[in-house]
């Protein structure tokens, strides 16, 4: 990992040095930072905050908002909740993974794309939903998947 | 801002804020909520912002950025105060005639109202929609009525006076009685009475004691605590700050889930006005009473919604459940007494304190007093959030409130509880929602979740679904939890996939038993809910895919094969246009024929054949008939 991110992290740490109870929310905060948790930051993390690594990686490999490989630049989250199931989620999951090549939580080679299933974004009333990044696109269907995946650049 | 020192202080602003308000002004209210992001609200609001300008109107009229007020189908809806004109699907582009038409010429533009289908009439005002009409909502409806990141709409609407009302009149005690008298239960999925839970907290030895806010809304298919959450971040505070006084809890904790971004920003703006304007912090309202609120955002794990899981997540630490014969009202957080409560039951507190627990009392059914929220989704016209007293019949839900199934289909069956609850079919239509009625359907009313089914959805699917995702979200803690649900997901998807054999439903049944009885926490314990009841009520369904290995309603693709029946197709070249794997054979003038070996069952091609050749037929539990031959593929076509 370059220099630069470990400032990051160090920077991030500073926000929370001396508070209770921060682990999640401290990895949280990398998390999206960096897209990723590096085992540098979760080292880093063990040293200066003098918590054993190991109680670290624990929580970082729970939780599934946090991911201990790099992901790629754009995240393609699709719904497959109870509303977006029965509305026909998992045939646009089925068709994201076929344009892409990859089975949900996987990146693809080239580091462009990670797929993601999620349950439920909370706007159900527009399923099925597909979230690329932080843009919300409700009442999905196969074709459209394709357009708005060859849009992101 | 001074901060406010009293109740008069309060309402001294409260009537300044009124003063300058004009309630003649018009004003475009815009949902701004997650849902109508989601159809491009940004854009209209930015469009209104730009035509306001444009027109030279600043100042003259006003736009608010509202929370979601439950109709989000229909998004982005804009409505028009003080008239309450209604529009729905309103796109960008319609802001130039919308102001020019219905705020200068004060004329209603037809083509963006609500049309009831029931009645096939044009709806003007929002309080006529039946979507809204056979509604109560003391909840939700304040959520059209004021931007979350404005303190001000929530004290003009008569914010905060619960909290003053409560720590300048009434003693810890009585608020604790008023809130017991109220018969208000836990909204989270359990219905424990809140009054109870408060009072044992308030009397466990130890301190500090602590209060938290559950925004973890891990159902899949409910959205009701987003809505709160983002739309009226203030009243959640007032409630959780009251009810700290009662408890006697100097600090509070907003659990959020990480998939509500907006819900974190809203809540977190809301904290800073409230800390700004005196109302957290030290010495609230000069009551001597000192209350702080931190919020904590959860990572992505429906475990960590179960109480002593929240509460260990709270510690920084992974988010299980502990066993619960330590309760977390006597030790949670930090071994402290810890008072947990759901967003809308916070929500629900500071309504009973400024119309008396007798009011909320009144409202709803025995034992099952108030309103509650319900996410009312899946294959029913009117989605959105349905508010309705508890004691609702399901008929008035789905039908009356929204508006029966799409596309002329039948209702099949109304999921409750999420996966915890169960599917309720329709001979029970009629039964009252609330606790204890659902739950002698098999089901659970649970946080609200609401998902209805038609004709086309299978229930073992429907059942492998939940299975799957609790299989997925069991933390592994204990044995049979984790063990067991992966088991009868296995058998589950072994039916699912034709794999199903004698015996498989006897053995389900006996392994659901265990599960439920033997599992540490209540994710165990009612994760056979979903196979039980669709067990109970859909019996047939499991035998023909065990027996005939037929999925009725052809959703298990392993069952379910595609093909074009050649007396039909007029080879329009459109299904093989679109087959995304390329699996459909065929030309102008030839029959389309579908490769079996290459189809991977998308049912694009089902969905894409024009009505007026419906060529595409789904077949299961029968073999697929052989392909045409060379010379019957040719489409003679009859000359008109
Ligand atoms: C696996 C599991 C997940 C839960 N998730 C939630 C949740 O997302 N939101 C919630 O309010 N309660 C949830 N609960 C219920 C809580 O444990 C707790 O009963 C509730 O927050 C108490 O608040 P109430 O009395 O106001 O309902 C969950 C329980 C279990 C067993
Ligand atoms: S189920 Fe997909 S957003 Fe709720």
């Amino acid at each position: 990992m370059v220099t630069v991110e470990l400032d990051k992290v160090d920077e991030i740490i500073d926000r929370y040095v001396g508070e209770e109870g921060i682990l999640i929310q401290l990895l949280l905060d990398i998390q999206s930072e960096l897209n990723w948790i590096p085992k540098e930051a979760l080292e880093r993390i063990s040293e200066r905050l003098k918590i054993p690594v190991s109680q670290i990686y624990r929580i970082a490999s729970f939780y599934k908002a946090m991911s201990l490989t790099p992901r790629g630049r754009h995240i393609v989250n699709v719904c497959l909740g109870t509303a977006c199931h029965v509305r026909g989620g998992p045939r646009i999951m089925d068709r994201a993974k076929q344009i892409l090549g990859i089975d949900a939580g996987e990146t693809t080679p080239d580091m462009k794309f990670t797929l993601e299933r999620v349950n439920c974004l909370g706007c159900c009333a527009l399923g099925p939903v597909v979230v690329v990044d932080r843009d919300y696109h409700g009442k999905i269907t196969p074709a459209k998947v394709k357009e708005i995946i060859e849009t992101c650049d | 801002m001074p901060k406010l020192n009293s109740a008069t202080e309060l309402e001294e602003l409260r009537q300044d804020i009124l003063s300058k308000r004009d309630p003649n002004k018009r004003c475009i209210a815009i949902c701004a909520g997650t849902g109508c992001l989601a159809l491009g609200c940004g854009k209209v609001i930015t469009a209104f912002k730009e035509e306001v300008r444009k027109q030279g109107l600043e100042g003259k009229i006003d736009i608010r950025e509202t929370g979601c007020p439950g109709f989000c189908e229909n998004g982005t809806v804009v409505t028009i105060y003080p008239e309450g004109i209604f529009y729905i699907k309103v796109m960008p582009e319609d802001a130039t005639e919308i102001i020019s038409q219905t705020i200068i010429e004060k004329k209603v533009i037809e083509r963006l109202l609500y049309v009831d289908p029931a009645t096939n009439e044009k709806v003007v005002h929002e309080k006529d929609v039946p979507f809204y009409k056979y509604q109560t909502r003391i909840l939700i409806g304040n959520n059209s009525k004021l931007d979350p990141k404005s303190m001000d709409d929530y004290i003009a609407l008569g914010g905060y006076s619960a909290l003053a009302k409560a720590l300048s009149h009434m003693t810890p005690e009585q608020v604790l009685e008023e809130v017991k008298k109220s018969n208000i239960r836990g909204r989270g999925g359990g219905g424990f009475p809140a009054g109870r839970k408060w009072e044992s907290v308030r009397n466990a030895p130890g301190e500090p004691k602590y209060v938290i806010v559950n925004c973890d809304e891990g159902d899949p298919g409910a959205f009701m605590n987003r809505a709160l959450m983002e739309g009226n971040p203030h009243s959640v505070l007032e409630g959780l700050t009251i009810g700290a006084y009662a408890i006697g809890s100097h600090e509070g904790f907003i659990y959020v889930r990480a998939e509500y971004p907006l819900a974190v920003e809203n809540v977190g703006i809301a904290i800073r006005q409230a800390e700004e304007y005196g109302l957290l912090g030290e010495n609230i309202f000069g009551s001597g009473f000192d209350f702080k609120v931190k919020v904590h955002r959860g990572a992505g794990a429906f475990v960590s919604g179960e109480s002593s899981a929240l509460m260990t997540a709270i510690e920084g630490r992974v988010g299980e459940p502990r066993p619960k014969y330590v309760h977390t009202s006597e030790k949670g957080i930090w071994d402290s007494p810890s008072c947990l409560n759901n967003v809308e039951t916070w929500a629900n507190v500071p309504l009973i304190i400024n119309n008396g627990a007798d009011w909320f009392d009144s409202i709803g059914s025995e034992r099952n007093t108030g309103t509650k929220i319900f996410s009312l989704v899946g294959k029913v016209n009117n989605t959105g959030l349905v508010e309705v007293p508890l004691g609702t019949s399901l008929q008035h839900i789905i039908y009356k409130i929204g508006g029966g199934i799409p596309g002329g289909k039948k209702f099949k069956a109304v999921q409750t509880g999420g996966p915890s609850g169960g599917c309720i079919p329709e001979k029970f239509l009629d039964a009252p929602v609330d606790y204890d009625e659902l739950a002698k359907l098999g089901a659970i009313m649970g946080s609200g979740g609401m998902i209805v089914m038609d004709e086309d959805t299978c229930m073992v699917d429907t059942a492998r679904y939940f299975l799957d995702f609790l299989a997925d979200e069991s933390c592994g803690k204990c044995t049979p939890c984790r063990e067991g649900i992966r088991q009868m997901l296995g058998i589950l998807t072994d039916i699912c996939e034709g794999r199903g054999k004698e015996g498989d439903i006897e053995l389900l049944e006996e392994l659901a038993e265990v599960v439920k009885d033997t599992s540490l926490c209540a994710l165990g314990g009612t994760a056979p809910n979903p196979i039980l009841t669709t067990l109970r009520y859909f019996r047939d369904e499991y035998k023909a895919h065990i027996e005939q290995k037929k999925c009725p309603t052809f959703v298990c693709k392993e069952l379910t094969s595609y093909y074009i029946d050649p007396a039909k197709c007029e080879a329009c070249l459109i299904c093989l246009r679109n087959c995304p794997v390329g699996a459909i054979d065929g030309g102008k003038g030839k029959i389309h024929v579908i490769d079996q070996s290459k189809c991977t069952k998308c049912g694009t091609c089902f969905d894409i054949c024009p009505d007026r050749f419906n060529a595409i037929a789904r077949i299961s539990g029968e073999p697929v008939p052989p392909p045409p031959s060379e010379e019957e593929r040719v489409v003679v076509r009859v000359e008109k």
